[in-house]
């Protein structure tokens, strides 16, 4: 204690290195991975917390490999069920971070069930689904995010399979913070990031991720310098919907769908549709706005920080009945409503 | 006899009766023996219950897929089970009088709702048009046969009533109940005070509770006025063991067992589930205890609910999933990953009858080697098993204890007879049960070192449980194989096979703590009976019997499989030869002879109800006269 009586708790200070596990990593060289490794990692060195606190979760794939490279508590699980354990690591310990980092095919086929109802829980984890559209590990699959018409090995004729795209689902299954980022833009993972962690409740970040063996170049248009600025629009709460390498698109609202337009004549920024993150229906239409014909949002779609996290509704529960004046009365509990003596 | 009023004469003392309440799902059979039941413990008496009840919550009226049942033996001795034969049924409708009939001794009594035997009902649950068994001698002649339009008494008595007919008709079941009180001379007040708390405070609604005491009253004076029945039947009270009781059903003290332990570790419990007849009580008595320090998960399915748990375990949380059967089946794979994790896991398979959905309310023992070997690779956990409703709170505290002392998953077998049975639990003094010491590693030993996840502890072989949130034990657990003392990742042949056999030396570890097999009855000779599981009861009850009659049999009961108790071996040598009943196909005996090599006999009835003790008695007879 100081001497006006408050408590200050002195954290640690800490480096992005200083969240690298002993263990070399293995993915292929050049996969979109590596990038969104060291953005967590520069992210966590910026963020109050202790080292301790946070655990990693992750089912199986490529991206699920990510638990062994950080230098914190983690779970490397079965394909699928890294929202489930997660859930059970944050119900027993809600001051523990918890993130999970796994790809489209766990996340959203063998996981989707578990996706869904975390989501819809509001249960305070942070999700970075990794999405390469295929599945990697197995050696090139279609996954549930593959386009129609795809080749590969499992698809030879094309895939027939509508692809899922996770930010509708995610705002369908009710999430509270749903973003967007590209694995090599480290700038705007950062803010995603930070903000996702720090989000009370479900927080999902869809990663454009390259898988450089099976899928490669599928997001160029959205990460190469020469494109991106034309190919995405970087959202931010509060401001008109402006992109382009010169600044001089943007999107505007009409009837029930957004337009694009170009800026300098007949629009002015004045007509563009201003950003409003708490706007779910909204976040809904521009999780849907697809390249070629728009710009893909990047960035923070959706939060709504009113809603409060699972872990707070069920702590505030368990607080309240520990509470009571028979809380922890083990006889009390087994001796229950009705018992009877039997003299000898 | 003496006489008594309206000329019933009071027959001497019985010692047992077992009674069943028969009807359609709907009339409130449950119901109604559950309050026999507790009025006979409360008066006294031994007592040990079986529900059997149709998965269909409601199935159409008046079918004999849609009879439910509730059979009770109260008893002034010592009983295990509910008993074999009826001596007395109520039966609602004639779909619960045809499922039911054949299990009543002769000479029983048989009380009917003459009311709903017509035409149509009759025909509905398959009975010849035109007959009537009320009007066929053979029947009468067999039974004693008491015909009670009970569906116009009780409207009459509910005369000025303000409810409906319908909920009038519901009151039935209490009218029958009365009858049986008067017939068995027991006290009403247990049953008044139920049904005013239940419906007058609880569900806030006093005309039913009104409504159903009138009800229950008018049966008991029919009984009393009616000069139908020549004679009331009594049984003393059980001279048990002095002390506090309660009763208790097997998924309760599962329940219970699990806060015990949680509490005796000084931690919260974690309890993930997904609802499975017959294993959701146990979710639903967990989730009153949350002031017991008690976090409940009613997950998405199956797996989320074990993987929760392992979560909840690697976080420090006493945790457990439970299911049934078909459920395990679905957890297998996360199984194995607490497995390999080496953490600390109760799962609870309460069986039931399979495969597949099989007959989700009928008992069976056939996840036995489910339990053993469902899991890919080699892949041990320790395996207990509950004999009766009461055992279920010792069985699930030491699941707990052999979890965290081993640090391994432990899965705890009940089965549908024992958690859904009651009977009088003589309460255990809460001092009494010795503390759970855990302790976590708080730093990685020597200055400077690395934290080892998986060096272990020499006499459990367990591996340091070290929980997330603490400074410098930073460290990962994965599915993928482990070196032996990092547990980083290791694809090396040698440290693999070497890990495989520490698995299971660890379980087998779990043999030092684990009382050795006791043998009721002489320690050798002739036969022994050998037992797991929900058939304690019958089985000992027919050993005991047969000693009575002068007969070498000896019996035992297995609550630990894997590993089995260390004295196992010794036993099984000291006999001439081992029966091992079970409601299987011969799982345990598989498992016997495959370890001792000893020539088990087996008696395998695979039925969804199980042994009757006469029955196992003379084919225990059959075999040795053999
Ligand atoms: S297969 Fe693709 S996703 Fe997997 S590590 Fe290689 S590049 Fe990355």
């Amino acid at each position: 204690m100081n001497s006006n009586g408050t408590t200050t708790i002195e954290l640690p200070t800490y480096k992005a290195s200083d969240f690298a596990s002993d263990q070399d990593v293995r993915w292929c060289p050049g996969c979109g991975d590596y990038a969104v490794l060291t953005g967590i990692r520069k992210a966590l060195a910026k963020m109050p917390n202790k080292k301790e606190d946070y655990v990693f979760v992750s089912g199986i794939g490529c991206a699920a490999r990510f638990p062994y490279y950080m230098e914190t508590y983690g779970l490397h699980s079965i394909h699928g069920r890294s929202l489930a354990v997660a859930t059970g690591v944050k119900m027993a310990n809600p001051d523990l971070q918890v993130c999970i980092v796994s790809g489209d095919g766990d996340l959203l086929s063998i996981g989707g069930n578990h996706t869904l109802h975390a989501l819809r829980r509001n249960i305070d984890l942070t999700i970075v689904l990794l999405n390469n559209e295929i599945y990697g590990l197995t050696k090139g699959q279609a996954s549930p995010t593959s386009e129609v018409g795809k080749v590969t090995k499992s698809t030879p004729l094309g895939s027939v399979d509508q692809p899922i795209n996770p930010l509708a689902f995610a705002l369908a299954s009710g999430a509270t913070f749903v973003a967007r980022s590209v694995d090599v833009d480290l700038k705007n993972f950062d803010v995603v990031y930070k903000r996702a962690m720090e989000h009370k409740g479900a927080a999902l970040i869809e990663v454009y991720q390259d898988c450089n063996i099976f899928n490669h170049a599928i997001w160029f248009y959205a990460s190469q310098k020469d494109t991106k600025a034309d190919t995405t629009i970087v959202l931010e709460h509060g401001k008109p919907m402006v992109f382009g390498k010169d600044k001089d698109k943007g999107l505007r609202m009409i009837g029930s769908g957004f337009e694009v337009v170009e800026l300098g004549g007949t629009y002015t920024e004045d007509d563009l549709w201003v950003h409003d993150e708490t706007d779910r229906r909204v976040a809904f239409m521009l999780c849907q706005l697809e390249h070629p014909d728009f710009p893909e949002p990047l960035g923070v779609l959706y939060a709504d920080t009113a809603k409060a996290s699972h872990g707070m509704r069920i702590h505030q529960q368990l607080e309240s009945e520990l509470a009571r004046p028979d809380a922890g009365d083990l006889q009390a509990m087994i001796n229950g409503r009705s018992t009877w003596e039997i003299h000898g | 006899m003496s006489p008594k009023t309206n000329g019933a004469v009071a027959e001497a003392p019985l010692e047992s009766v077992v009674i069943r309440f028969c009807g359609d799902s709907g009339d409130g059979m449950q119901l109604a023996g559950d309050q026999f039941t507790n009025t006979s413990a409360l008066f006294g008496n031994d007592v040990a219950t079986f529900p059997d009840f149709p998965a269909e919550i409601r199935a159409p009226r008046g079918t004999t897929y849609g009879v439910s049942a509730f059979q009770l033996q109260f008893s002034s001795n010592d009983i295990f089970t509910p008993g074999d034969t009826i001596n007395a049924m109520v039966a609602m409708n004639p779909a619960g009088f045809k499922v039911n009939i054949d299990s009543v001794e002769d000479g029983g009594i048989v009380i009917v709702n003459s009311d709903e035997f017509d035409k149509g009902s009759l025909e509905k649950c398959g009975y010849e048009a035109g007959y009537n068994p009320l009007e066929d001698d053979a029947v009468s002649r067999k039974y004693k046969v008491f015909k009670v339009p009970m569906s116009r008494l009780t409207r009459e008595s509910l005369a000025e009533s303000s409810m409906g007919a319908k909920d009038i008709d519901r009151c039935r079941n209490m009218f029958a109940l009365g009858i049986s009180y008067w017939l068995y001379e027991r006290p009403l007040e247990a049953t008044i005070e139920h049904i005013n708390t239940y419906y007058g405070v609880k569900k806030k609604r006093p005309e039913v509770a009104e409504a159903n005491v009138k009800a229950l009253k008018a049966g008991y004076f029919f009984g009393e006025t009616a000069e139908l029945f020549p004679s009331r039947y009594t049984v003393a009270p059980a001279k048990l063991e002095p002390g506090t009781y309660r009763r208790i059903s097997g998924n309760e003290a599962t329940a219970m067992g699990l806060v015990t332990a949680a509490s005796k570790a000084g931690k919260k419990l974690f309890y993930g589930s997904y609802p499975i007849t017959p294993a959701s009580d146990i979710l639903h008595t967990l989730a009153h205890l949350e002031h017991m320090n008690v976090l409940t998960f009613q997950a998405e399915d199956e797996i989320a609910a074990i993987c929760s748990a392992i979560g909840a375990a690697f976080a420090g949380d006493i945790a457990a999933t439970g299911t049934s059967g078909p459920g395990l089946a679905l957890k297998s794979e996360a199984l194995g990953l607490a497995v390999i994790y080496e953490l600390p896991l109760v799962v609870v398979d309460v069986q039931r009858a399979g495969p597949s959905t099989g007959m989700p309310t009928k008992t069976e023992q056939a996840d036995l080697l489910q339990a053993m070997f469902g899991r890919h690779g080699e892949c041990p956990c320790i395996i207990l098993a509950a004999s009766s409703p009461a055992d279920c709170y010792e069985r699930a505290i030491e699941a707990v204890r052999l979890a965290v002392r081993h640090m391994c998953p432990v899965i705890l077998l009940t089965d549908g007879s024992v958690a859904n049975g009651a009977e009088p639990w003589k309460l255990p003094n809460i001092a009494d049960i010795p503390a759970i010491k855990i302790e976590h590693p708080v730093h990685a030993g020597m200055a400077g070192e690395k934290f080892e996840p998986y060096v272990r502890e020499p006499k459990t072989l367990a591996r340091p449980w070290a929980l997330p949130g603490t400074k410098g034990l930073e460290h990962r657990l994965g599915g993928l194989e482990k070196q032996m003392r990092t547990g980083a990742v290791s694809y090396d042949p040698d440290n693999h096979h070497e890990m495989i056999q520490l698995r299971a030396n660890k379980v087998e570890k779990a043999a030092d703590t684990i009382p050795p097999l006791t043998v009721r009855g002489n320690s050798s000779g002739d036969t022994l009976v050998l037992g797991w599981g929900g058939t304690y009861g019958t089985i000992t009850s027919a050993g005991d019997k047969l000693r009575a009659m002068g007969r070498d049999v000896s019996t035992a009961h297995l609550h630990h499989l894997n590993p089995f108790p260390s004295n196992l071996g010794e036993v099984l040598g000291s006999f001439k030869r081992v029966i091992i009943p079970e409601i299987n196909s011969g799982q345990l005996r598989m498992l016997i002879r495959a370890k001792y090599l000893v020539d088990v006999i087996g008696f395998n009835d695979v039925n969804g109800r199980g042994f009757f003790i006469d029955d196992l008695a003379e084919r225990i007879v059959a075999v040795m006269d053999h």
